[in-house]
Formats: C-alpha cells, structure tokens, sequence
C-alpha cells in the first residue's frame, strides 16, 4: 500500500484523537508503518483538535503533510480549519446532520462527502458513540486497516468501559459497521456528495 | 615556644590561614561548623557545598568533600545529592544574597518539600564579594553602594527574616536557627543541631548566622560590634524558632 | 541493574514514551524535572514507571533547579537526567554551563519548540544555538539530533554511555514532533545487543577515610587567577578535540554524484531523505547529508563529500531561520560552494516543500 495521509478534526471533546489512536493502533498491529501526531497547540484544551495520520508499507517521511488524501472535519470550525488540507485528490468528509455555510468547504476537492454522523448516533445508536462511525466511516473511505483490525483495537482501548458494561461492545461495533457501510456507500452511490 | 592555636580536625590545613577579611565572621562560623563536624565525626561522610560571595571562599576550608555552586544553586545541589546519597550528611554554605534573593526559590521548595539537608546561611547585611551592595537583610537606613542615602523601606522593602518565614513553611520536624557570631557557644550549638537533625533522619534544617562585614560596612572594631549586636540583633532576633530534638535552648 | 525490557519487542508509542523506556534501559536511577510542553510526558511515563524499576524522580521548583539537582546526583555517583524546551532550555543553560566546567555526566533531551519566548508549544528546530551552544564562556557538550523514535531510543541509550564516559554533558535534541508522534520502534536492553553501559561512579563522598584511604575532593568552578581558568579551558578543549573522531556521527546518500547535496539535521531529515528520492526519479542528481551530532560536528566529512561530489550547490533546510545554516558556515569556512537556504522557522518541512526548493535553484 503506497502512502495514505489522513486529517481528522473536530470539536475538543468529540473524540477526534481517540479514533486517530485506535486507528493508529490498529494499523501498527498490521504490521504496517504508521505515524500519529495530534496537533496540541494551545487548542488541545478545547477549540478545533486535529490528528494527523499517515499509513504505508514503507518507512514515513515527515511527520506532517500540506495536502490530505482524506480530511474528516466534524464540525463547521473544523471544516474550516482543515479546507486547506484538501486538494484536488482529495476526499473532503463532512458531518451534514447540521447546515454549513457554503463559504466554509475547500475550494478543492476530489469529492466533498456529506455523512450524517450526529444524527445517526443520536437517533438509531446512542450520542456517545458518535466518534466510533467516524472511524468505521474513516476505514470504509480509505480501507487502511480491516474491519477485524478495528475492531481488535477498539477492544484494546476500550475494554475497561466493556468490562463495566458489555452492551457497550455491541453498540460500538454497530457504529464501526454503520459508519463503515454509510461511507462505502457515499463514495459507490454518490450519497450525500456535493461538488 | 610556640602554641599554635587550636583548629578543628576537619580543617584543611593547605587552605590556612583563610582569605576572609580582617573582622569578617566567616571564619567564626567555619570553625564552629568544623568543630561540630569533629565531634560528631562525620568528616568522611559530609559533603559541602558552597554558593558563590564570600562564602565560596570556604570551598577548600575544610578536609571533607566540597563542591561549588552557582549563585543561589547551592540548595538545589545538595538536594541532588541527598537524594542520591541518604547516607551522606549535606552541607549548603551561602550568604543572604544567594539564599534569599537569587536563590530564594530554591531555598522555599526545598523547605516546603522537606528536604533533610542542612543550610547554614551567613547574614551580614549585604554582598560583601562583589563591593558592598544592598542585600535582602540590608537593614532600613543602612548604606550600602546601590543605597547611597540609606536604604529606604518605601522603596525597596523591609528585610528579610528567613528563619521567620523558613518555620511558617515547614513541618514540625525541621531544624530552624538565628545565631550570631557574638556567641560562638551557642552558634555551635545550633549548628550542632542542625546536623544532628539531618543525621537523625527528621527534616529541612537551616541556620541562618549574624555576622560582620567591617570591610563594606567601613566600621572599627567596635563600631562592628555594635551594629551586630546592637542594631542587627535588634531586628533579627537570636534563638532556635524550630528544633524538634528537644535539647535546644528553649 | 535490574531488567527493565526483557525480550527485545517491537513497540508503537510516542518519543516522550520512548525517551523514558530508553532511560530506564540505559540505567537512569534518578530524573529532576518540571513541566514544559512538549516534553511533558517524558515525566509522566517516568513516574509511572520508575517505581516499578526502583528508579526515583523529583518535580523541582523550576528548569534551574531540575539542572542543578541533576549536577547534584551525577557528582553522587547516579545516572541521572532531565528533559526540558523552549524557555525551560534557557533556564538550564546554567546548571548545563556548570557540568561543562566540573565535567558532569549530565544528560538532557531537549524537546524543542517554536520561539522566541513561549512561541508554540508546537514544534522548531529553533533550539540549535542554544543546545549547542548556550552556555557561557566555552565549555564542550555532546549534542545528538535524532530522526525517528529507533533513534531516540538508540541515542538515549548511546548518550547516557558517552556522558559517563567523556564527561561531558551531553544532549538528546529532539522537537515537539517527536515527542508527540506515535511510530513504531525495537526497544530492547543495550546488554542485548551487545552494548556495555558505562558504571556511574561518586565523584564526591566516596568510601573510606579522607587521608588514609582517600584523597579528599574539592570540585570547583570558579578560579582566582586568568591563567588557571585558560589551563583549564584549554585542557577541555584539547579533550574535546581528542575525542572527536570517536564522537562524530552523520549520514550520507546519493552524494557522490550530486548536483546539489541538501543538508538538513532531525526530523527534518526525513523529508530530505524523500525528496532525494523522488528528485533522482526525475532524473535530478540530489545527494543528502545529515548531521546526527550537532556538536561535534562532521565537519571534515561534509568537506570531503562536497569535494567528492564536484555538487554545484548545497541546499539547507531547516525548521528555523538560520541554526543550522550558521552552524554549518562556521563549520566549513572557506568551502566555496553556493549555499541556498529553506529556512521555515517553527513550522515543519515537508518533501514536497524540498523538492520545490531545489527545482527554483538548479
């Protein structure tokens, strides 16, 4: 697999660097080259939160990157914050369970995907796992790690939250499902795409 | 025949006679301090460091393991040291200018933190090395090269009381001392105490010592005396604040 | 010493994460250290895990006091460290100035990030001058610049080794990228690989009686008269310049026929290595070179692979505005080559970045 970079960001607090490290996790359990790096400017303690990922089976250069083959952005400020990693091989996703102002996508874009994250776990899961069909919807995008890989990984960071609560588990692996089968879908069908 | 007078043991003899001042008060306290290492026979085991002033002065006084510091980094280094080597009996020697203005930092969390070092502070109203100017112990009026016209409390403060402000910082089992050259038995004692207080395994201990600087002060002989004993005493009262061995002088 | 890795394993952590299990590999018994981002979790791993390992660690009032402790315990004999950036580095600069005076075992990893002042908490290569150079008067250090987390575990390991051994400070420099990225990397104890580690000893308050069974030590700093200090000075530097040849460590590819040789030191590193690659796919001859110690630096190898190549022009690039691209002018005088310079201060350097730069200047 050549090299994949991926920018993931959103609102302190909705789990942007949790998924980026089970991500990461995962990956490095496949044996491939892997690097992470969140951003933790002043903002780390709340505001726009970015990671940073890159996958390959090569050894990774630099650690960060100008341009995104995939940029997740999670909220309206995180749109804009990350507008200027895509260009035009790149894959722009948005959470459009909310309006954005046109002003605020990327002026470049392979595709500009729109997936209903928020509402989804809001009506059909549970609020809290919101950033779970993120991550499913982050693998089904840029398949940089198997669904089993995932899955592997989300036990391993989450298992004390599981142990104290088992439905917890299932939950989860149905927003890494969902997420994942949305995204396919998005990019097969055109689902939700502008631009 | 000739008496040579009595030294303490732990003195380095290739160090003698000392380069302190004519009347200054170091060597008073460098030999109560050697007297007291001698009797409690720790000479192999103490470690002294010294801050840079005058006290930097005494780095080869004593036939015992000495490191030198930088200005006001004496606490911290023999906090290293302790930490590393319990067994060892830590000795930090600095001037008012190192302890409680430059390294006055140091001197508060290694008191707040307990540290079981010992720290014998030399307070002589000003910093003799470099000339003679104002020091956190100035006292008000007094003239100093940076207080030409007397240091004025409006300006630049009241001075500093250490061991006042030392024992509202530290536990029940720290060592906490004024004493002053002008009684050499009781300094001995103190100092005494605040070894012991470290040997025993207690806490923070420290010795703040009054002392005399007739070179930057530009007194006679008893001029000097005066001032230590009558004016310094005066504001920076003499006797043990802390001593949790119970044999101090309370 | 006890074990600490066992097994050598494969392992995918930050290069805080990475700092601390290659001090405890290395030995390091004791650590002094206060609170600066990005080097923040090197503590706290340290804390977690150092008790386990009957390892020790002080919180100390501030970056001065964290130098001087350290001065403290390797004068006991312990292998001690400490990690700091930025304005912290500024403030060690003096406990770092007294163990190149009295010669200290001293070792530090050095997490830069942006400045002047607080800048970011992000990431430069802005502390260059600073870590090789900072201490007053002209004292000698060991400065190793690391690329990847191998090599921060590596280089840990090798610093701790030559502290003890040279007696000179000596540093890990590293940035705000490296501590806080995730990458994979061996981690392994040195004795494992063969690696001896050097054994720490008292330079004060050693056993026995003073006079009978040993000399007693005064250290010192500071001298009375100008022509001790200069016997003194003259003595480290001859030292310094002795060992040199063992100390020196670089990198070097695709230089002999170069064109153009881009030097860059740390992270950094990594996109030269890249763009050298993909230059040489489109056919331009680009050769690179890395210095891996800073100081001392591979001044005759950077000299010999200039001269080798017959390269037209040396590029420098650099996470700001200039540290290394003095460092390496004052290294080479008089070499003739045409230095350009991409200097992005604060702000990382990618091989796209690289590869433009060189395209605009050939």
């Amino acid at each position: 697999m050549s090299l994949i970079k991926i920018a993931l960001a959103g609102e302190g607090g909705q789990g942007v660097q949790a998924i980026a490290e089970i991500m990461a996790e995962a990956a490095y359990n496949q044996n491939m080259q892997t690097i992470y790096i969140p951003n933790f400017g002043l903002e780390q303690r709340g505001g726009v939160s970015i990671a940073f990922l890159q996958f390959s089976d090569r050894r990774i250069g630099a650690p960060k990157f100008n341009k995104a083959d995939v940029v997740i952005a999670l909220s309206e400020r995180a749109i804009g914050r990350t507008a200027g990693y895509s260009d035009e091989n790149t894959i722009f996703m948005y959470d459009n369970s909310y309006p954005v102002p046109e002003a605020e996508f990327p002026e470049k874009a392979k595709k500009i995907v729109g997936l209903p994250a928020i509402e989804t776990a809001n009506n059909k899961l549970h609020p809290r796992v919101f950033n779970i069909i993120i991550m499913g919807a982050a693998i089904g995008l840029t398949k940089v790690v198997s669904f089993e890989a995932a899955k592997e990984a989300l036990v391993h960071k989450l298992a004390y939250k599981f142990e104290k609560d088992p439905e917890l588990r299932e939950l989860n692996f149905k927003a890494l499902q969902i997420g994942k089968e949305m995204a396919e879908a998005s990019l097969q069908e055109g689902v939700g795409v502008r631009g | 025949m000739t008496v040579s007078p009595a030294v303490p043991k732990s003195w380095y003899l290739p160090s003698k006679p000392h380069k302190f001042c004519p009347g200054c008060g170091h060597g008073i306290v460098l030999k109560a301090l050697g007297e007291a290492i001698d009797e409690l026979d720790i000479q192999d085991k103490t470690i002294f460091g010294c801050d840079i002033g005058c006290s930097l002065l005494s780095w080869d006084f004593f036939n015992c393991d000495s490191t030198q510091t930088h200005h006001g980094r004496t606490t911290p280094v023999m906090v290293g040291i302790k930490r590393s080597r319990p067994e060892l009996v830590t000795i930090g020697y600095m001037g008012d200018g190192g302890g409680y203005s430059i390294g006055s930092q140091h001197l508060l969390n290694a008191a707040v933190r307990n540290e079981r070092v010992t720290l014998i502070l030399v307070n002589n109203t000003n910093y003799g090395m470099t000339g003679g100017q104002m020091a956190p112990t100035t006292l008000p009026g007094q003239k100093t090269e940076t207080t030409p016209y007397g240091r004025d409390p409006d300006v630049t403060g009241y001075p500093t009381k250490g061991p006042e402000f030392l024992s509202a910082l530290t536990q029940d089992d720290a060592y906490i001392a004024r004493a002053t050259v002008s009684n050499y038995r009781q300094l001995k004692r103190f100092i005494k105490n605040a070894l012991c207080n470290q040997i025993e395994g207690n806490g923070f201990s420290f010795v703040e010592v009054l002392s005399t600087c007739p070179t930057n002060w530009r007194t006679n002989a008893q001029q000097t005396l005066h001032f230590l004993e009558d004016e310094m005493e005066k504001y920076f009262p003499v006797g043990e604040l802390k001593n949790p061995l119970g044999k101090g002088d309370k | 010493m006890q074990s600490t890795i066992g097994e050598s394993k494969k392992a995918f952590m930050t290069g805080n994460e990475t700092v601390t299990w290659a001090a405890l590999a290395a030995g390091a018994e004791v650590m002094f250290g206060y609170p600066i981002t990005p080097q923040n979790e090197v503590m706290h791993y340290w804390t977690r895990l150092a008790p386990k390992f009957g390892r020790e660690f002080l919180q100390t009032e501030d970056e001065i006091s964290a130098g001087f402790t350290v001065c403290g315990a390797v004068q006991a004999g312990k292998k001690a460290f400490t990690a700091t950036a930025g304005p912290g580095n500024v403030l060690m600069q003096e406990p770092f100035g007294m163990a190149e005076a009295m010669r200290l075992p001293l070792v530090a990893v050095i997490q830069q990030r942006g400045g002047p002042s607080s800048g970011t908490v992000v990431y430069s290569q802005q502390e260059v001058t600073l870590t090789t150079y900072g201490g007053n008067g002209e004292g000698n250090r060991i400065v190793y610049s690391t690329a990847t987390h191998q090599e921060i575990f590596d280089y840990v390991i090798k610093g701790f080794n030559s502290a003890w051994k040279y007696r000179f400070p000596t540093f890990i420099l590293g940035d705000g990228y490296q501590a806080k990225m995730r990458e994979p990397l061996t981690i392994y104890e040195p004795q494992e690989r063969g690696i001896e580690m050097v054994t720490p000893y008292p330079l004060i308050g050693k056993a026995g009686h003073i006079g009978a069974d040993r000399e007693v030590q005064h250290l010192c700093n500071i001298y009375s008269l100008e022509e001790e200090l200069y016997d003194v000075v003259m003595q480290h530097a001859a030292e310094y310049e002795r060992i040199i040849p063992e100390l020196v460590e670089y990198e070097q590819k695709e230089c002999d026929d170069a064109e153009i040789i881009i030097v860059s030191h740390g992270v950094v590193s990594r996109a030269a290595d890249d763009a050298v690659k993909l230059l040489r796919d489109q056919g331009i001859k680009a050769g690179y070179f890395r210095p891996i110690t800073l100081r001392p630096f591979p001044e005759q190898q950077l000299r010999d692979t200039i001269a080798k190549s017959g390269a037209k022009k040396m590029l420098v690039a650099e996470s700001a505005y200039g540290q290394l691209f003095r460092l390496i002018r004052q290294e080479i005088y008089g070499e003739t080559i045409p230095i350009e310079t991409l200097l992005m201060p604060g702000v990382g350097i990618i091989d796209y970045d690289i590869m433009t730069k060189v395209k605009s200047i050939l």
